[in-house]
């Protein structure tokens, strides 16, 4: 099943190697990975997601909470959250199908954020899987290029990940 | 008055006042700040080794046999590199370290300087943490750290990443080191979960055919005292892994042996039919478990260990219980009394003797130490030599091993009463660990009868350490079983390969190791007739001030038994001997 892992970690050289190291040493997936700086410049917010079966996932958290520079960790997917990934999207824009692209991009509340006599750069934000409809919905236009954020997440309500 | 001092001071410094003993390295360009300042004003002894694999596992015998973390210094580059077989070895076995590797001048890094090597990163897979110094003023709180997270929770080996730039002396900074740390991000736990304990004794109390199996986290967490104490009480039966060995003493009546691969028959036998296990300290190993999906059908599992990760890795618990191993059996003993205090008739007195006498029957029939269960030989079978070697130590000797048959048959027949006395590499398995580490142990207790049990094979991978022996004046007593092969490699060709000996013999290559000893300033003797075995042995711990390497040439052809049935095979699946099987 998919997991949405999010953790606070402290913002030190090298800690994000020891997350990524930590999966390709024991075998695990990531899918997308994503990671800043938060309010607090000492800590920085890793999201990944990733698949397994419940046994995985829970050898993947406790070692992941094992990792000194991890402070603390949530399994959105636990819960009722809301996750968002950015999706910039060129494709070529010509002819007939340059009406068709902007219709398209309306129908999925994106906005076209740059403009040129052939091609139009779209920004989409949104789950992965609007992500993947909307690119399924270019199937006829020429995608030149297309540049994904990961999966950033957080909880629904009164639920926080802080320290 | 606050002190000024410069990197390298600082860490000769702190290194002081961590009450560190020993440190074993071996110096280089980018650390030589470093020992200028150990060499100017440093009341911590260091030990030179002939190779820094050797340092790190010196410094693991003397952590392993002591508890205090083992403290190494290398150089940047092949320094590290050399380093690295030793911290992993460390690491699968969970034994406190603190490594502390130079590195090339902070403006160099990534330029492919001279001896430069991403040691962070070389490590990172097999350390607990490790730190890079950006500042010279951090040196005192990251050493303290970094004993701090070796030393705690499940322990383990911790790198820091030296510059060179920073350990120079001509600039100085305020020094202070910190009684304790706290860290945010690092909270091992302290104590297991009240609830989670009374069902543990509960369910405890309620078996019919229990059986107690402790590992190596016992040995670290200090709970022998109390593991013996509570296997006591109940009159249960204990079995110890490789690693846990001399945590349940071996003397004692309810001792069933180790389990495990080559572990007792009667212990393999009484953890399959078992309905309740109490796991201490162990991992559940694939050495111990044989097919995961055949172990143990009918057990209901208790799993205590202060690494949440190991519960229900491999083998799901039933009731897991994360935390140290005192705290938890404190309040696991106080439980149980609580429950008999009112329930006296708990645990079922009849069913335990059943039991018992299931397991008596068992070791009976096929236990290492009820009856002679190696063949006859015109030449010495490698059991006698270990039955030989406890005798004559009294079984009170610290004993390392290297890795293969001679392991087996030391930790077989080797019967350990106390922790910290069986010092092995059990998760790594890394020949050339025995003669290090048996350094370590001797620096930690001089006047110690201390044994490295190895075997031809093994011993030449840190045979360079013959020489550290020299110097240190180490005199640990050699027993090497000498077989003329790889003897495990040989052993497993000849089960499944039908004896094609693909490079697990060396010919006539070897060396005359007598002479070679002779060579190191050292007594080496070879044995060769059973008849003079223990005379030799007696005569090389008598000699208490000198290394003696005892040569004893054994049967070639003895395999280790009991051994698994692999693969598709349980834990009560075993071959006893060439030609038999349960
Ligand atoms: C040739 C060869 C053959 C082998 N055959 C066998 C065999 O037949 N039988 C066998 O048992 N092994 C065998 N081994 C060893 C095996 O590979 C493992 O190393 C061993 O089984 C692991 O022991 P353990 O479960 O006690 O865990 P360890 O590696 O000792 O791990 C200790 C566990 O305790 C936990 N712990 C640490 N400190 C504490 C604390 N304070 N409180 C609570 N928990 C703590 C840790 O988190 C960890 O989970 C063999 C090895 C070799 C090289
Ligand atoms: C560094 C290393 N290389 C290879 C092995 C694989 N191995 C395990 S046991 C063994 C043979 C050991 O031979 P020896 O030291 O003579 O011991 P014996 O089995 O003959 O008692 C080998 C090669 C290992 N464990 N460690
Ligand atoms: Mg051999």
């Amino acid at each position: 099943m998919r997991r949405i892992i999010s953790m606070l970690m402290e913002n030190e050289p090298g800690a994000l190697s020891r997350v990524v190291g930590l999966f390709s040493q024991r075998g695990y997936n990531i899918e997308t990975l994503n990671v800043a700086p938060t309010d607090d410049p000492t800590l920085s917010r890793l999201t990944l997601t990733t698949a397994g079966d419940d046994k995985q996932i829970e050898q993947i958290t406790k070692h992941l909470n094992k990792l000194v520079d991890v402070v603390k960790l949530v399994d959105l997917t636990e819960g009722a959250h809301i996750e968002r990934d950015l999706m910039l999207i060129k494709v070529r824009a010509q002819g007939v199908l340059r009406d068709e692209v902007k219709r398209t991009t309306d129908i999925f509340r994106g906005q076209i954020v740059d403009v040129g006599p052939n091609v139009y750069t779209i920004q989409l934000a949104g789950t992965s899987d609007k992500l993947d409809s909307f690119v399924a919905a270019m199937a006829d236009v020429d995608i030149l290029e297309v540049v994904r954020s990961g999966v950033a997440g957080i909880s629904r309500g009164e639920k926080v990940l802080s320290l | 008055m606050v002190e000024l001092l410069s990197g390298g001071e600082m860490i000769a410094r702190a290194l002081e006042d961590e009450g560190v003993e020993y440190i074993f390295g071996y110096p280089g360009g980018a650390v030589l700040h470093i020992y200028d300042a150990l060499f100017k004003d440093c009341k911590v002894p260091h030990v030179l080794v002939r190779h820094e694999q050797a340092a790190t596992h010196a410094a693991d015998g003397y952590a392993r046999a002591t508890g205090k973390p083992g403290v190494v210094l290398v150089t940047s580059g092949p320094g590290a590199t050399n380093a690295i077989t030793g911290i992993a070895t460390a690491y699968m076995d969970s034994i406190p370290m603190v490594v502390f590797s130079g590195q090339v001048q902070s403006h160099l890094i990534g330029e492919d300087a001279f001896q430069e090597t991403d040691m962070i990163g070389i490590s990172r897979p097999i350390v607990k943490h490790s730190f890079m110094v950006k500042k010279a003023e951090d040196i005192p709180v990251m050493i303290k750290k970094a004993f701090h997270i070796a030393a705690t929770g499940r322990p383990g080996p911790v790198v820091i990443d030296i510059p060179k730039d920073i350990t120079r002396p001509d600039e100085k900074f305020e020094y202070h080191y910190p009684r304790s740390v706290k860290m945010r991000s690092y909270a091992p736990a302290q104590r297991g979960h009240t609830g989670q304990i009374k069902k543990a004794a509960k369910l405890l109390v309620s078996a019919k055919r229990p059986i107690i199996y402790a590992g190596g986290g016992v040995i670290q967490g200090e709970g022998s005292d109390l593991l013996t104490r509570l296997a006591r009480e109940l009159n249960y039966p204990v079995t110890n892994t490789l690693m846990g060995l001399g945590a349940f003493p071996a003397t004692d009546r309810q001792f069933l042996g180790m389990l495990g691969m080559h572990g007792f028959y009667e212990a393999n036998m009484a953890m399959h039919h078992s309905d309740v296990i109490l796991a201490v300290g162990a991992r559940f190993d694939d050495r111990v478990t044989n097919t995961v999906s055949k172990f143990c059908p009918g057990a209901k599992i208790i799993h205590v260990d202060v690494d949440p990760a190991s519960i229900s890795k491999t083998v799901p618990a039933d009731i897991p219980i994360v935390g140290p191993v005192q705290a938890v059996l404190e309040e696991l003993l106080a439980q149980l009394a609580t429950i008999r205090e009112k329930e006296s008739d708990l645990p079922d007195q009849g069913a335990l003797e059943r039991w018992w006498k299931q397991i008596d029957e068992w070791r009976g029939k096929h236990g290492l130490w009820t009856g002679r269960r190696y063949g006859e030989s015109k030449m010495i079978m490698p059991q006698q030599v270990i039955e030989s070697l406890y005798r004559v130590t009294d079984g009170d000797a610290y004993v390392t091993s290297d890795v293969g048959q001679h392991q087996m048959f030391a930790a077989q027949y080797y019967r350990f009463d106390q922790p910290r006395r069986w010092i092995n590499s059990g998760g790594l398995g890394t020949m050339g660990f025995g003669l290090p580490a048996a350094m370590g142990v001797q620096l930690a207790f001089p006047d110690k009868a201390v044994a490295c049990v190895t075997g031809e094979g093994s011993i030449q991978m840190n045979i360079q350490e013959l020489s550290t022996c020299t110097q240190y004046n180490t005199p640990v007593k050699i027993i090497n079983l000498r077989n003329n092969y790889l003897g495990m490699v040989k052993q497993w060709q000849d089960m499944q390969y039908e004896g094609r000996y693909a490079m697990s013999t060396y010919e006539d290559s070897l060396p005359d190791f007598v002479k070679l000893m002779e060579a190191y300033g050292h007594v080496g003797m070879q044995v060769t007739q059973l008849s003079e075995l223990d005379a030799k042995m007696e005569e090389a711990f008598a000699m208490k001030d000198r290394l003696v390497f005892l040569d004893i040439i054994i049967d070639p052809m003895e395999h280790v038994y009991p051994m698994h049935v692999a693969p598709n095979g349980s834990m009560k699946d075993m071959w006893l001997s060439k030609n038999e099987r349960t």
